[in-house]
């Protein structure tokens, strides 16, 4: 028996939150002693060997030519024939968008349960926790079929070594009867995904306008961060759309989530009050955000980014 | 033109969350209830448009719950919905509620069902991609948009690191998300309208759960705010490397 793990990419490399997903993956399957299995359509450029190094014994690399990867039904397809081939018991994904697209045809294709959006490993008996109410709580769900699918949260479980010499097959498939046509595909390259990004700079209707966002941008570049911002802040079309984070925008939970210029309403807390650490900037010391972070600067962002700025490039450099 | 908008009851955004009978309840005293705000903004409303365009398009709405629920389904019928449905079962498996929404949607053949990407409760993702496998049909996941050109479909959707347009012919089910439409608010004459559109009421049909939730659990309270002094962000950088270990 096995365990399956769908791993994506961007870019010519492995995306962070599949790995994690293999890491997950790797544990379930050395406790109930099965093999674990990745999954990749790969466009030839991947080092797929190297999964190994998180645990993976098989490596199945299917070309992506002639598979369309829009299409959940003939993806659905191609994933159930390896489920049958590997004799699969757990399937895991990272909670990306194309697990989304994919997982819940496949539980209703293989009836098996579905947990979305988990934030730990699965107890002895198929209990796993995953975030609820825009995260402002968890739910502890069985899953009580013979073969169960995971969708890991990204940033919810550390990337572990653990190497392995996996067995790496190349295999091909034809979606060539899909029903969907693919006119255009815009990729951002480069950029930390926001879902996925450990550290995250995000600015407020308080950063005044889209043109003070230069010293938002440049904290972030100097930690390593994304940026994201609130709704208003999108709405106003003064940040793109993408990096709204909130109950109605992306829930995030990175390791440190900065908010700068940001009162921290209910609705905004929901979709970060599940990072690690958080940091808040805000003129006003009444400002709820405060509540709910861990450290905090009352003061006037257009003083205190700038001071922070020079402070972390005394200290890096 | 057939469309089917399925409407999720959830708690107000600003609802506070809490659990009784042990952490296994959902505590709904002094609660709001609210159309989840993904099916409400964006699927209805674009729904609606097309009906504006197209007068001629019959827009049905369905509700998976209790008689608890027929107050947000009029209100989606104030909007402007022409018939509510709602399937009396209160099953909290994604599975089972797909199922019914699947059951009652199969004999009617939908050019369209719409719905939100997500419930802002649940947050499971899973009801629309799980009505299109039992019904056999295409989805587009994450849609920001799209256009009918008779039965051809174009929809922009969102895909890891990026975005995609993508062509396909109805019928097919569409999960929606900011941008494909924006807010609105019943006005009287759709108030008054609501109350006499037929709502329908099924008995759902056997289905088992695929999953069953334990309990709940809220996480784990903030210590308190470390206040740094304005003038002196260094402190918080070394608090974050040494302290918090994130930079
Ligand atoms: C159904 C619903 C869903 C919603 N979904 C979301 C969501 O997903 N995401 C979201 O973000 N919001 C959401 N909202 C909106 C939310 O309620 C707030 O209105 C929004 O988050 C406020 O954004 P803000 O903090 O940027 O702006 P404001 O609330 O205007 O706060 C600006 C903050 O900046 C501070 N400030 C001003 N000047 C400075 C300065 N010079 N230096 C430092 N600080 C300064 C102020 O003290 C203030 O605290 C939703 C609302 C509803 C009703």
């Amino acid at each position: 028996m096995s365990v399956l793990i769908y791993i994506e990419h961007h870019d010519g490399k492995f995306k962070k939150s599949s790995l994690e997903a293999l890491s997950y993956g790797h544990v379930i399957a050395k406790e109930n002693n099965m093999a674990t299995v990745a999954f990749v359509i790969s466009d030839g450029r991947l080092p797929v060997a190297d999964l190994g190094k998180y645990g993976a014994t098989k490596v199945l690399t299917y070309s992506h030519i002639g598979i369309n990867e829009s299409d959940s039904k003939s993806l659905a397809s191609l994933l159930c024939e390896v489920v049958k081939k590997e004799n699969v018991t757990w399937i895991i994904f990272s909670n990306t968008l194309t697990a989304k697209l994919i997982a819940p045809r496949l539980s209703v294709r293989l009836k098996a349960g579905l947990v979305t959006g988990a934030t730990g490993l699965p107890t002895k008996d198929g209990v796993v926790m995953r975030s609820v109410f825009s995260g402002k709580a968890f739910s502890a769900v069985k899953l009580n079929t013979e073969i169960k699918i995971i969708s890991v949260n990204p940033n919810a479980y550390l990337i572990n070594e653990s190497p392995e010499k996996p067995e790496v097959a190349e295999l091909v498939y034809s979606t060539s009867a899909s029903t969907i046509k693919i006119k255009e595909r815009r990729l951002s390259p480069g950029d930390i995904p926001l879902a996925e990004a450990e550290r995250v700079v995000s600015g407020g209707r308080g950063l005044k306008g889209p043109e003070n966002w230069g010293m938002i941008e440049e904290l972030a570049k100097l930690l390593g961060a994304a940026t994201a911002c609130s709704r208003p802040v999108a709405d106003a079309n003064w940040r793109p759309h993408h990096e709204h984070v909130g109950q109605t925008g992306l829930a995030i939970s990175p390791n440190l989530y900065i908010a700068i210029g940001i009162s921290g309403a209910i609705q905004h807390l929901a979709g970060v009050n599940r990072s690690k650490t958080i940091v808040v900037i805000n003129k006003d010391p009444e400002a709820p955000f405060f509540k709910s972070a861990d450290y905090g600067i009352v003061g006037d962002a257009f003083e205190v980014v700038p001071k922070l700025i020079e402070a972390i490039k005394t200290t890096h450099g | 033109m057939k469309i089917l908008v399925c409407i999720s009851r959830t708690p107000d955004t600003t609802a506070k969350i809490a659990f009784t009978d042990n952490n296994t309840k959902f505590a709904t005293e002094g609660v709001q209830w609210i159309i989840n705000p993904y099916d409400e903004w964006y699927a209805l409303v674009k729904a609606i448009e097309l009906k504006e365009k197209d007068p001629s398009t019959i827009i049905h709405l369905i509700n998976v719950g209790c008689i608890d629920n027929e107050p947000i389904i009029r209100k989606a019928l104030a909007l402007g919905g022409d018939e509510g449905i709602r399937v009396n079962s209160n099953s909290e498996d994604a599975y089972v509620i797909s199922s019914q929404i699947a059951a009652v949607a199969a004999p009617e053949n939908y050019d369209l069902i719409l719905l939100g990407k997500e419930t802002i409760d649940h947050n499971g993702s899973s009801i629309g991609g799980m009505v299109s496998e039992m019904l056999d049909l295409n989805l587009i996941s994450l849609s920001t948009g799209f256009q009918l050109n008779d039965t051809t479909i174009e929809a922009t959707r969102e895909i890891e690191g990026g975005e995609e347009i993508v062509i396909l012919e109805t019928p097919c089910v569409i999960t929606c998300q900011k941008g494909m439409a924006e807010a609105r608010i019943p006005n009287m004459r759709g108030i008054m309208a609501a109350r006499t559109k037929p709502l329908k009421i099924i008995e759902p049909i056997p289905v088992s759960p695929l999953t069953e939730t334990m309990a709940f659990e809220l996480p784990p309270a903030k210590a308190g705010v470390k206040l740094i002094p304005a003038d002196q962000p260094e402190i918080l950088i070394q608090l974050l490397k040494e302290e918090a270990k994130t930079i």
